[in-house]
């Protein structure tokens, strides 16, 4: 997995409340690997109409948001499914922070899995954010995960994140390789269980 | 004196492993069940060239994907044909046992794990699916996760978690006739929002919770996840012992004794405390349909669509014009006079044989004026309900019926709601585009999508329950 430090980007507001996985990747993508390309269907029903053409007043196809690689949203982004494909296509699309008073728990676990910050904020310095990147000049947003901060411009701010998930993200963390150095505990649980829990192991 | 636990820290402690400075705990997996979606974690698999470490606690289930109307043996669909291949190829290469598409208790993962004693009170039970949470009514920690975890479960058995806040949502008093388990859940997540219960476990307690079955209790946890909780329980009881008694799957003989004796424990003790605590009044609960595009979105069905104009907050005034434009709804327009194209009963949240005894009852005798699927929630209960005679209901109301799988709910089988339709759905997410694209979704509980088909429009069932056993 990629670590995540800091980053300096354009920013995009997407000024919704429940943003869910099957917004972002419909399900009729999810019988498709990674390698499809699922950067390029993100946000696919919102971003194009039916006949596959671009919706021009979608802040992502607007000119100066189509490089974002930050999305501040509203609350409860990313609510809904458990699709970790939902991640790879913002991931792949080249987003890698979204900004956001709330996240659904599993996207939120999922995104730590695949090098996405998820920086939650208060919901008045959201509408901030969001105000300032819809008034000219566009300035771009840095994100400095060492110090918990945001800035635009001379602005600064702080956002939250679970410390572990924070920690994965700073080293890059393989959580397989974590848990391999414990095998032995794992082991001796099982064993532990199996005396301690007849009933917890299928029965047929 | 032992500290006071909720039942959640019960659950949680029965199964770590070990727990970290920072907070983190590594836990033991009891039940993991993978379906079709989960091959992304199954390359991951394939790219380390590792086992699954735990072939007997890993279960396949064919649902996401399968045929619910026509032959199943014959999958007309290509891109489908492979998904459904695929899991049975990775169930068979790992030596997991799948209840396949042909198998006579294939059905919805969420309806399968408990039909068939595979998910009891006391377990940790994870699946690459949100609606995980479904099997916590058993008294059960389970929750939804990603691909990265279904692979890391694949491989150790085990998960890493930090322990989530608690909160408990008391509804007491007794419902009102006519009220499903539906109603009291979508009463919930209207009163506390899509995000209300983010980073919690819930614990459903309260007099109106002991009052409803095992049925009803899935329903309520499976929408947990539409609250924000990724896992929501329920504490195990008389109800649940006889329910879990005799399973296939389920203990048996000194081994049922033992779980008695342990689930009889897994109660919150006087004294704990929670995060937050939500209280409702159960008699306050009306029928209820969803009007939007999010689950918090839902009504009693005797009010009108919110006029954005009242809205103080115009971000909130603006989320709900979208969301009255996108449901090609009018500001103050009454709900029960919104008027459906389509009626479908199915999916994890409502497809269990209560659910359409409950359907059945109101079309009994009636036609439906909308065209409409009915998709049992597992082959089990398909056969209960032709020996029930309700597929005979069903038919003879004019509408369909099918096989089992999630069908219309996620509509990656083919089975869709066609663009700017208008269905009653028993479903669990009225998302945009969530039953096809430009599809118009209105959640409701069973009884309520059968009263909206017959009369064509959103309805209180309530007088179509008038003299009949319901």
């Amino acid at each position: 997995m990629d670590k995540f430090t800091r980053i300096t980007a354009t920013a995009c507001p997407l000024n919704v409340t429940n943003i869910n996985t099957d917004q972002l990747l419909p399900a009729r993508y999810l019988k498709w690997p990674r390698s499809a390309g699922l950067g390029k269907v993100l946000f696919q029903d919102l971003r194009f109409d039916r006949d596959g053409r671009e919706q021009a007043d979608f802040p992502l196809n607007r000119p100066q948001w189509r490089e974002a690689k930050i999305i501040v949203a509203g609350r409860n982004f990313g609510c809904g499914s458990s699709r970790e494909a939902a991640v790879y296509a913002l991931y792949d699309h080249g987003i890698r922070c979204v900004i956001a008073p709330s996240f659904g728990d599993i996207f939120a676990g999922n995104a730590v899995q695949n090098g996405l910050l998820t920086a939650v904020v208060p919901e008045d310095v959201a509408a901030g954010l969001m105000s300032h990147l819809t008034t000219p000049p566009n300035m771009p947003v840095t994100v400095e995960l060492e110090q918990n901060t945001i800035s635009i411009g001379h602005l600064e701010c702080g956002f939250g994140i679970d410390p572990i998930r924070r920690l994965r993200l700073l080293n890059g963390w393989d959580d397989i390789s974590l848990t391999e150095s414990f095998r032995d505990r794992i082991s001796a649980f099982k064993s532990a269980d199996q005396v301690r829990r007849v009933w917890a192991f299928p029965a047929e | 004196m032992t500290e006071a636990l909720t039942l959640i820290d019960k659950l949680w402690n029965a199964h770590e492993i070990v727990r970290r400075d920072d907070g983190d705990s590594l836990l033991w997996v009891d039940r993991h069940y993978v379906h079709e979606g989960s091959f992304h974690a199954f390359s991951r698999l394939a790219e380390r060239g590792a086992p699954v470490a735990e072939p007997g606690l890993t279960f396949g289930v064919a649902d996401h994907y399968v045929p619910t109307r026509g032959s199943r043996d014959q999958i007309g669909n290509p891109e489908i044909a492979h998904m459904v291949r695929q899991i049975e190829e990775n169930t068979a290469k790992h030596h997991v046992r799948l209840f396949g598409l042909n198998d006579r208790r294939q059905g919805i993962v969420h309806v399968v794990g408990p039909e068939q004693g595979l998910t009891l009170p006391g377990l940790l039970i994870v699946c690459g699916d949100s609606h995980t949470s479904t099997h916590g009514a058993l008294g059960a920690v389970a929750f939804g996760i990603g691909a990265s975890e279904v692979a890391h479960v694949l491989m150790t058995q085990t998960i890493w978690q930090r322990r989530p806040k608690r909160m408990r949502i008391v509804v007491n008093g007794a419902t009102a006739p006519g009220i499903a388990a539906k109603d009291v859940v979508l009463a919930i997540i209207a009163k506390i929002g899509a995000d209300g219960a983010t980073g919690h476990t819930i614990e459903f307690a309260g007099s109106a919770i002991r009052a409803l079955s095992i049925e009803g209790r899935l329903t309520l946890c499976n929408m947990s996840i539409e609250a924000g909780a990724r896992c929501g329980t329920v504490a195990p009881d008389e109800a649940t012992f006889d329910y879990v008694k005799g399973r296939p799957f389920a203990p048996k003989g000194a081994a049922y004794d033992q779980a008695i004796e342990a689930w009889s424990k897994l109660t919150t003790d006087a004294g704990a405390e929670f995060d937050r605590e939500v209280r409702l009044d159960a008699a306050e609960i009306a029928p209820v349909v969803t009007w939007g595009t999010s689950p918090e979105h839902a009504l009693p069905i005797d009010s009108s669509v919110p006029d954005p104009a009242g809205e103080p907050d115009p971000a909130r005034a603006n989320e709900l014009r979208e969301a009255i434009e996108y449901m090609g709804l009018r500001p103050g327009q009454k709900l029960n006079e919104v008027l459906i194209d389509r009626a479908f009963i199915g999916s994890c949240t409502n497809a269990r044989i209560e659910d359409l005894r409950a359907a059945a009852a109101v079309l009994a005798g009636r036609i439906s004026k909308v065209p409409g699927l009915v998709s049992p929630g597992s082959s089990p209960v398909k056969r209960q309900a032709e020996e029930e005679g309700l597929d005979r209901i069903f038919r003879d109301a004019g509408l369909e019926w099918g096989e089992s799988g999630c069908s219309m709910c996620v509509g990656i089988n083919g089975d869709i709601v066609a663009p700017g339709e208008r269905c009653a759905s028993t479903t669990n997410r009225n998302f945009r585009g969530r039953q096809g694209p430009g599809a118009r979704t209105h959640l409701m509980s069973p009884a309520m999508v059968a009263a909206a088909a017959v009369a064509g429009r959103l309805s209180d069932v309530r007088p179509f329950l008038t003299r009949r056993k319901v």
